[in-house]
């Protein structure tokens, strides 16, 4: 363990420690700002990506486990706040608690099973129990089948500020997310992010070592759902709608062409390519384009030649022309 | 009528024969999987939008070139075999020295490609395939009415399995395949051309994704996610009988087409996730898979 850390703390962080800080400031004030010239709504759907990518990302880039059914619980959670939101008549706090609950005992669950497994069977498997909640989602009765549940009630934060509108809406979200980036960053810094790190790079020597490998595992997908779960949650109560399109396979590979774009693995890259999914979907959706076959070819395109993703491939030439012998985390 | 558990002995016939169709298709598709990544290394994720690219080859052949039911179940694998050597040689071959989980997310991303291709050339709606005239009718056993075309498509990807299983266990050219298995450097210093023979192989698995396709067309309706809802079963197919053997994926394949169609008679709203409680209760009881060891 302190010679994971030893390694993994980077030299060069501090001599960057300016230019972050004045990043940092300088990309805060630009997502304050943001809703006085985008559509607040569509900032917030891509608040919600950039959640469920991120938290996808805990799996897929830290812990080296490809999931392929992180829709359950994106979806699942949808499904839960949105009926207890609108059928329960839940205050907008404990429905998103009860989604996010939901997901994270899916999570609990799913990952216990899924872990039996290794590599190509680990996302067979994950896929497959993804399936088995869309097929639940069909049939249940109280998820409306295909019209989902509709006009879920926007509600209150604390019975204070009016979800209605959508300005306040997109600060509520951002604040979310910001919570859930800043869980993650925090539990990647951890010697719990070091491990994870060791068990992605060579699972039988972390074992060799005495770590309880399915443990890490479990803990690293179990909070990965949770947070999915969230980023479901909130979409649900931001869109007053769950439906069908959040529990399919396609929006489970949708979320990992987000990470392999941004760059898995790193804390931005997610960010960086739920944004861009996102956008270019948006701006699809009117051309008359057929988006699942150019989602479809940026895939390919992504595997095939930038396979670090969008910020990965920029960290590693920034990284290569300072010092060529640290490409590490 | 004789009836079982309180189920008529006829309805109990018809959803095994209907259970023994979808066994049939699964055992096509895995036994194609299950080779794909003996050999390559590659989970195929595109399987099954070659499988809907076979039935669309026989609808369009069908409707544009004439040519009949019989021809194209030649052509339609063919011609998705062109395909499969397109991708292999273009795309897939590139990431074999690469972690597994790029060709899996390749072929995904091909999957969608074709999917979205055809979904905006065809749209969503499905397209009815007619029954070819020779097994149009049927045969009265007595006991039930079994429609000669179902009984064929058995018997057909029967057949095929049987012989995708005498070719590599039992020929010379399957004992170099199984040879590249084991030791690919081995067998090209031997003078095997060993990536022309990964092109073929991934060409003739999706061939039989495209015969699968074909065989499906007149029995469902050929439609653009057609490959896509298969597939997913079929990876738990997979996941249930692992990849270690041949004779393991089609008995897997069969056993839960047959599973499936009890579980629709007794349990019907349960019938869609049967085959995802049987995946769960495997890697409970026996995580490696029935068939399988983990590699």
């Amino acid at each position: 363990m302190t010679l994971l850390s030893a390694t993994a703390a980077a030299p060069t962080t501090r001599s960057f420690s300016t230019v972050r800080l004045f990043l940092l400031v300088a990309a805060a004030a630009v997502v304050l700002a943001a809703p006085l010239a985008i559509y607040p709504l569509f900032l917030v759907k891509i608040l919600c990506f950039i959640l469920f990518a991120s938290a996808l990302n805990i799996v897929l880039g830290f812990a080296g486990l490809l999931s392929f059914g992180h829709a359950a619980f994106f979806g699942g959670a949808a499904y839960i706040t949105a009926h207890a939101a609108k059928v329960w008549g839940l205050p907008f706090e404990l429905a998103v608690l009860a989604g996010v609950g939901f997901a994270t005992v899916l999570g609990l669950v799913f990952g216990a099973l899924a872990i039996r497994r290794h590599g190509i069977y680990f996302a067979m498997v994950t896929l497959a129990l993804a399936q088995m909640v869309y097929f639940l989602a069909v049939q249940l009765p109280f998820t409306g089948g295909e019209d989902g549940i509709q006009s879920v009630p926007h509600g209150t934060l604390l019975g204070i500020v009016d979800l209605g509108k959508s300005t306040s809406m997109y600060y509520v979200v951002l604040g979310f997310t910001a919570f859930g980036l800043f869980v993650i960053w925090r539990a990647i810094r951890s010697p719990f992010g070091h491990i994870l790190a060791a068990i992605r790079e060579n699972e039988q020597r972390a074992r060799s070592l005495g770590l309880n490998v399915e443990r890490y595992k479990l803990i690293a997908f179990t909070l990965s759902a949770a947070l999915s779960g969230l980023a479901g949650s909130l979409k649900a109560i931001a869109f007053q709608l769950a439906s069908l399109a959040d529990v399919t396979w396609h929006m489970s590979g949708e979320v990992i062409l987000m990470t392999l774009l941004g760059g898995m693995g790193t804390l931005i890259g997610p960010a960086v390519g739920a944004t861009f999914v996102v956008s270019m979907e948006h701006y699809l959706s009117t051309s008359g384009l057929p988006i699942t076959f150019i989602i479809g070819t940026v895939f390919v395109i992504c595997v095939m030649l930038f396979r670090r993703g969008i910020y990965g491939e920029i960290r590693a030439r920034l990284l290569a022309t300072r010092q060529p012998s640290d490409l590490g985390d | 009528m004789t009836e079982i558990f309180g189920v008529p002995f006829a309805v109990l016939l018809g959803q095994l024969l209907l259970g023994l169709i979808n066994g049939s298709f699964y055992a096509l598709l895995s036994l194609g999987l299950a080779i794909i990544f003996g050999m390559l290394n590659v989970i195929n994720f595109a399987h099954g939008a070659f499988y809907m690219l076979g039935g669309f080859a026989a609808l369009v052949a069908f409707n544009t070139l004439g040519i009949g039911y019989w021809p194209s179940l030649i052509v339609a694998p063919l011609a998705v075999g062109l395909i499969g050597v397109v991708v292999e040689k273009l795309l897939l071959r590139h990431l074999y020295k690469m972690d597994h989980l790029y060709s899996l997310l390749l072929t995904f991303g091909v999957a969608l490609m074709l999917e979205g291709l055809f979904r905006h050339l065809f749209g969503s709606a499905g397209k009815p395939y007619p029954l070819p005239e020779a097994l149009s009718g049927g045969i009265n056993l007595g006991f039930m009415f079994l429609p000669a075309y179902r009984a064929w498509v058995i018997v057909a990807s029967l057949g095929v399995c049987l012989v995708t299983w005498y070719a590599i266990e039992r020929t010379r050219l399957g004992a170099y395949l199984r040879a590249a298995t084991e030791n690919p450097s081995l067998v090209q210093a031997f003078g095997i051309n060993v990536p022309v023979m990964l092109t073929l192989t991934y060409a003739f698995c999706v061939g039989l994704a495209g015969f699968a396709g074909a065989l499906a067309a007149p029995l469902y309706q050929v439609s653009p996610g057609m490959g896509s809802n298969l597939i997913i079963i079929v990876f738990a197919v997979v996941v249930i009988g692992g990849m270690g053997s041949i004779i393991g994926a089609v008995v897997t394949g069969l056993s839960l087409g047959l599973i499936e169609g009890l579980t629709k008679v007794f349990v019907p709203s349960a019938s869609a996730i049967a085959v995802f409680l049987v995946m769960v209760a495997v890697l409970l009881l026996r995580p490696s898979g029935l068939f399988g060891r983990e590699r």
